[in-house]
């Protein structure tokens, strides 16, 4: 029986490092091929030897697929491709084409420059590793190979983020990436037709999650940044250069404005500059409202937000800061988040998700002394706030997908195990189909049962239709017909197009019965009679009526 | 051989029925080869492709000035020969030339072809192709969907912006509508008197008018299927021509049809065209060649150049009337890298148009619909265009109208880009009556769809210099032959014009399509049956199904099944699935309905192959009890008798025949026997 095997080597049960293979239909597409904020040994990277131990790479997988820009999506692309060696198709939408590589050069400077690690990729490998990119638009059907096929469709979450459709036959499998199903100030909302894959992969991150409006949550945030402002404190908002920082920025310069406000508001990086640039030459990707009003005015030029310089962070009096990375885990924000955590005035705001292991993630989790490089314990006073701005779907949202796509199987990566588990008995439940959860290295099969098409000759179905169509179209129909199989062709043809075309002729069995009938009324009549009662009884015989009033003859 | 009549009539009334559906048929809305507008009817789906306006009707009319022109308003009425002037309010005489003194009006496509509100979609090509979409989606009861890619929604709502804005600004008390009358028209000079279908010309449409078409429409990308009814597959494909310019494949799963609309090879700033995609058409339509098939495109814009540098050198204004997209991009492009070496730097250009802001910014976010150059750009990040650059440092200015900020801007010599092209309405009529009165300066014409003699002739007398180098960059007829050997279509279908040599050069047999077999041409408010038939259908064999097939090779490598199973049609889509299994007896005493999902079974009647050997059969019988088989032998084949059960078996060749009277068991069982010899389908 055909089956689909799915084996993640990121984020199952986890998040982090998304990468997973896909083997359907004799191909073996790659989703995916992140790096773990988590680690910095060897468990940054997925484990590319499992694909295979001593074949290359690029002849087992018929190509990589890359959902968007974040580097748990695309950190280890140029390790992959480079230094382990893969020549295939490598496909993205053009945003992350164009933004995908700079993040891996920023990657790269904070780990081999800053942290002096050595054996890692070059620059040079980041721009090879991008030529073997493929762009693909929204909704385009790209056909690899002559059976495999993807299409893109649009996931919300960051700028020029995807999900993706793979198809061969008449099997397919989508895998969702990370997406979000609320519009949000720059970006749409997810959506995919109902394409009924024979298995849905999607992200959990907010597996037990169900946030509340998107209203209440601005409000929050810009009270609280307000409140510290007012009292003279600082706020750090750790983030990432491209996505959520976009929409605050647009939510923090409309809010300064309409309130008058004049404490600064910086962005930390270089970065910003060119970011908002992206976002103004793809303005196609952002939302309907943006989009409507770009010309008039763009939504990503700000007045209020100036570029960051690091003596500001001693300056006194309020800011607000913008700074990456968004787990506090290196560079910038954690310089900041030093400086400031001791003065409990100050406030730091989460705005994201943060990894096992990150600084993020430490102080969210309640710590306060934190043990920093060379021993030195870090006290932590300042304010910490979280709020879920990341553009992940929640529990509604990701049911909502599944009611969209109406998959058959569905399986949970990039989450929790424990949320996960709850996730899975809740779709379960509502949809009646299977899911699953494997964790990394663990191989899921999904059992497939494809129908067989086939030809059919356009007189045997209209002849089966139109029959049909007579007393009530819409019941169904029983039809007879002959599959001719040739080479690797089937054709259905009625029984006398199949005898015509092997050269076969019918034999015509007939019956012949005397049957005596005693009437007194005159011959003719009688055959009439007995005619009519026929004709009312054994359809569909043909028979003939009577002529000369002779002889009826019935033929089967 | 008897046959029955009602036999007869219902394979009759059937094979009607399947006539429509197995053939394709195209009609042919609009004459004008390069504004398209034709029907497809394909797989019972009515698939409109394109919605162009033909404008050169407006070439009839006089020009709408912006500020009260005492030249226009003096020209003489026109006089008949016999000395009658009920016309001449409504025809003006210029330079021996007669214009209609009205709103300017455009010919619409064909309406009384085909009932247009059974179109079931409209594909759009390109921008240009799409000026007469809210005639059709306003007025005739359209119920459908309209495809068109991002840039080329976009784009087209500027141009109808532009259109519906330059019209409206100027209000013209007069609509004349005397010398559309029959008697009347043929009165007239040339070429009024020549004018067709002048009772169909309308007025422009209006801007709530476009927003409702526009809404109608559907945002596609280049290669993604389109399912229409299940039934038809579209698929739009880069044509290389303009943003978001697009060539449409329509197909099944069988049948393939191309449809080529303004497509282009050379590289300027559209994506390249997707050849590739066109290969295995069964037909393939083929509109929106070049109009200029004899001038280069290249050649045009140095010309364009040379003669703007030494105009502007000389002291003298240049004029170019254009549309707010398109070449002017590439037109811009060029004058960037040339202003500073040809010392024009100091000279200032003005775009005016109500949309020149917008078309200018819009043309810097489309970088999916680029070529591969000015995408690399975007990925730095930098504008794909370098016209950003040309206004950050003020040498391009841009403005909705000569009124406001352009009048206190305004500086001589300079270079202006204006539109409409037709010179009969939008602020290039206020340029044309300023500077046509000097020699110095210069009218470049660019653009292809109008005649610059027609367009300047309400000009006339004219000094000011004439320059013509229009820049088409749709495929020429040497592109279009080494198109066709590359992808191959079975048949050719295009518009009549592409037949033969244009009527100005009939000795170029060179400027018409040449292919093997020669193309089937159309000419407006025609119907051409495509050349195809279909033959089969694509239907799905459930996995069930599939396993209780038993294939029987009947010759090496040929295996037969017979199949019967229900048929179900959902969509357009065909399943075939297991016969249900005969209902149980109901359990309970309650008479439950009867189930919708219970086909109707009718007996199968298989066919039967092969034939009778007679020495087997009769072992056979002989087998069974039957100890009394008398074998004859006849013309044909033998009889077989069975005396005691008086009964008798002709057997021949392809037939065999029992004749036995009253004994149901006996018959069969000698049915069974016989069928052991047979195969059945």
């Amino acid at each position: 029986m055909p089956e689909i095997k799915v084996t993640p080597l990121g984020a199952g049960q986890d998040v982090g490092r998304s990468c997973i293979l896909v083997s359907i239909a004799g191909k073996n597409v790659m989703l995916d091929c992140g790096m773990h904020m988590g680690y910095n040994d060897d468990r940054r990277f997925p484990d590319f030897s499992y694909i295979t131990q001593n074949g290359r790479l690029t002849d087992f997988l018929d190509c990589v697929i890359i959902s968007h820009f974040h580097l748990d999506h695309c950190g280890a692309l140029p390790y992959f491709s480079e230094m382990v060696g893969y020549d295939g198709p490598i496909y993205m939408t053009h945003p992350t084409k164009a933004i995908c590589p700079i993040l891996l050069e920023d990657y790269r400077k904070i780990t081999v420059d800053k942290k002096g690690e050595t054996n890692f990729f070059t620059s040079q490998m980041i721009k090879d590793c991008m030529k073997k990119v493929v762009a693909v638009h929204l909704h385009q059907t790209v056909q690899v190979d002559e059976e495999l096929e993807i299409k893109a469709y649009y996931a919300g979450h960051v700028l020029g983020a995807a999900m993706f459709q793979i198809k061969v036959g008449c099997e397919s499998v989508a895998y969702t990436g990370d997406y979000n199903m609320t519009p949000d100030r720059h970006l749409g909302a997810a959506w995919i037709d109902k394409c009924r894959p024979d298995l849905l992969i999607t992200e959990s991150t907010y597996a037990t999650t169900i946030r509340d409006s998107k209203r209440c949550r601005e409000r929050d945030f810009l009270k609280k940044v307000h409140e510290t402002v007012e009292r003279g404190g600082k706020v750090l908002i750790p983030v990432f250069a491209l996505g959520r920082a976009q929409e605050l920025c647009i939510l923090l310069e409309t809010f300064w404005e309409r309130m008058n406000l004049k404490a600064p508001i910086y962005f930390s990086t270089g970065l910003t500059e060119k970011a908002n640039h992206y976002y103004k030459l793809f303005i196609t990707w952002t939302n309907q409202k943006i989009r409507k009003t770009f010309v008039q005015r763009n939504m990503f030029e700000f007045k209020h937000i100036k570029a960051f310089d690091r003596a500001f962070a001693d300056n006194p009096g309020p800011m607000v800061v913008f700074a990456t990375p968004g787990m506090l885990h290196a560079g910038q924000s954690l310089q900041i988040f030093r400086k400031w955590a001791g003065n409990e005035k100050n406030m730091v705001i989460m705005p994201g998700y943060c990894v096992q292991g990150t600084v993020g993630h430490k102080i969210l989790s309640g710590q306060r002394k934190l043990e920093m490089e060379g021993r030195q314990i870090l006290e932590v006073k300042m304010q910490v706030e979280y709020m879920s701005f990341s553009a992940h779907a929640d529990a509604k949202g990701i049911m909502q997908l599944i009611r969209q796509a109406e998959p058959r199987n569905v399986l949970l990566v990039h989450g929790e195990a424990k949320k996960m588990e709850f996730l899975k008995q809740k779709i379960e439940q509502e949809f009646h189909v299977n899911c699953y959860m494997p964790a990394n290295g663990e191989t899921t099969t999904i059992f497939t049962n494809p129908s067989i098409p086939v030809d059919i000759s356009l007189g045997l179905l209209k002849r089966e239709t139109a029959i049909g169509l007579l007393p009530d179209a819409k019941k169904p129909k029983l039809m007879h017909g002959t599959l001719i199989m040739k080479d690797n062709s089937f054709r259905l043809v009625s029984p006398e197009q199949a005898l015509k075309e092997l050269g076969l002729a019918e034999h015509q069995l007939r019956f012949t019965c005397r049957v005596h009938i005693q009437d007194p009324r005159k011959e003719h009549e009688t055959v009439l009679r007995v005619y009519n009662h026929l004709k009312g009884q054994v359809f569909p015989f043909f028979f003939y009526p009577p002529r000369n009033g002779l002889e009826l003859i019935i033929l089967r | 051989m008897r046959s029955s009549l009602s036999f007869e009539t219902e394979q009759f009334v059937l094979r009607k029925l399947h006539r429509s559906e197995e053939l394709g048929f195209w009609y042919c809305l609009s004459g004008h080869p390069t504004l398209p507008c034709n029907v497809l009817k394909f797989k019972s789906t009515t698939i409109m492709l394109d919605c162009g306006l033909d404008m050169t009707s407006t070439l009839n009319f006089l020009p709408m000035p912006l500020v009260q022109s005492p030249r226009l308003s003096k020209l003489p009425g026109w006089v008949l020969k016999d000395g009658s002037t009920f016309l001449d309010k409504e025809l003006k005489e210029c330079s021996g030339h007669v214009f209609v003194d009205s709103v300017p009006e455009f010919c619409l496509p064909e309406t009384e072809l085909l009932d247009l509100s059974t179109v079931d979609v409209i594909l759009i090509s390109n921008y240009h192709c799409m000026m007469a979409l809210p005639y059709i989606t306003e007025y005739t009861g359209f119920t459908g969907t309209v495809y068109a890619t991002e840039p080329t929604v976009q784009i087209g709502r500027l141009l109808m912006e532009e259109l519906v804005n330059s019209i409206e600004r100027v209000p013209k008390a007069q609509s004349a509508s005397m010398w559309k009358n029959k008697e009347v028209q043929r009165l007239l000079p040339a070429p009024l008197k020549d004018a067709v279908e002048v009772s169909m010309w309308r007025k422009c449409y209006t801007m709530p008018e476009v927003n409702a078409a526009l809404s109608k429409i559907q945002l596609v990308g280049y290669s993604q299927k389109i399912e229409l009814f299940g039934a038809v597959q579209v698929t739009p494909l880069s044509s290389g021509y303009a943003l978001g310019s697009s060539n449409w494949i329509i197909q099944s799963h069988y049948e393939k049809v191309s449809y080529v609309s303004g497509s282009s090879l050379l590289t300027t700033h559209p994506q390249p065209m997707d050849q590739a995609s066109l290969k295995n058409s069964d037909v393939l339509i083929l509109t929106g060649l070049t109009q200029i098939p004899t001038a280069n495109p290249d050649g045009m814009v140095g010309e364009f150049c040379s003669n703007l540098a030494m105009t502007v050198r000389n002291g003298g204004n240049v004029l170019v009337p254009c549309y707010p997209s398109g070449v002017i991009y590439d037109l811009l492009e060029c004058l960037y890298q040339y202003i500073d070496s040809a010392g024009l730097s100091n000279v200032p250009f003005y775009f005016i148009s109500p949309v020149a802001n917008s078309s200018l910014e819009f043309s810097q976010i489309f970088a999916e619909w680029l070529c591969h150059n000015k995408q690399t750009k975007v990925y730095l990040p930098e504008p794909p265009f370098p016209h950003a650059e040309l206004i950050q440092t003020n040498k391009l200015k841009h403005y909705p109208s000569i009124h406001g900020d352009f009048s206190n801007d305004f500086k001589q010599p300079c270079v202006v880009f204006t539109g409409h092209p037709s010179l009969r309405f939008g602020d290039v009529v206020h340029f044309m009556e300023l500077w046509g009165k000097s020699s110095l300066n210069t009218v470049i014409f660019t653009e292809p769809d109008f005649s610059y003699l027609d367009a300047l002739a309400p000009y006339q007398p004219l000094a000011m210099k004439c320059v013509y180098c229009p820049i088409d960059t749709r495929l020429n007829f040497i592109q279009v032959s080494k198109l066709l050997k590359e992808v191959q279509p079975l048949h050719v279908v295009c518009p009549e014009q592409y037949t033969q040599p244009p009527p100005t050069q009939s000795h170029r047999t060179d400027l018409m399509i040449d292919c093997q077999p020669p193309p089937m041409s159309y000419r407006r408010a025609e119907v051409l049956t495509l050349p195809y038939k279909r033959r089969y259908e694509k239907i799905e064999i459930m996995p069930e199904l599939a396993d209780s097939l038993v294939p029987l090779e009947i010759k090496p490598g040929i295996s037969l099944a017979t199949v019967s199973a229900v048929l179900h049609t959902k969509d357009n889509k065909h399943v075939l699935q297991l016969p249900p299994k005969p209902p149980q007896p109901p359990a309970s005493k309650k008479r439950k309905r009867v189930s919708d999902d219970v086909p109707e079974c009718k007996p199968l009647k298989p066919l039967l192959s092969g034939s009778i050997p007679v020495d087997q059969f009769v072992q056979t019988l002989e087998k069974h009890g039957f100890s009394d088989v008398k074998v004859e032998d006849t013309a044909k084949g033998h009889i077989v008798l069975l005396q005691e059960a008086e009964t008798l078996i002709q057997i021949e060749e392809d037939s065999t025949h029992i004749i036995c009277d009253n004994d149901e068991p006996l018959r069969v069982k000698l049915r069974d026997l016989v069928l052991k010899f047979l195969q059945k389908f």
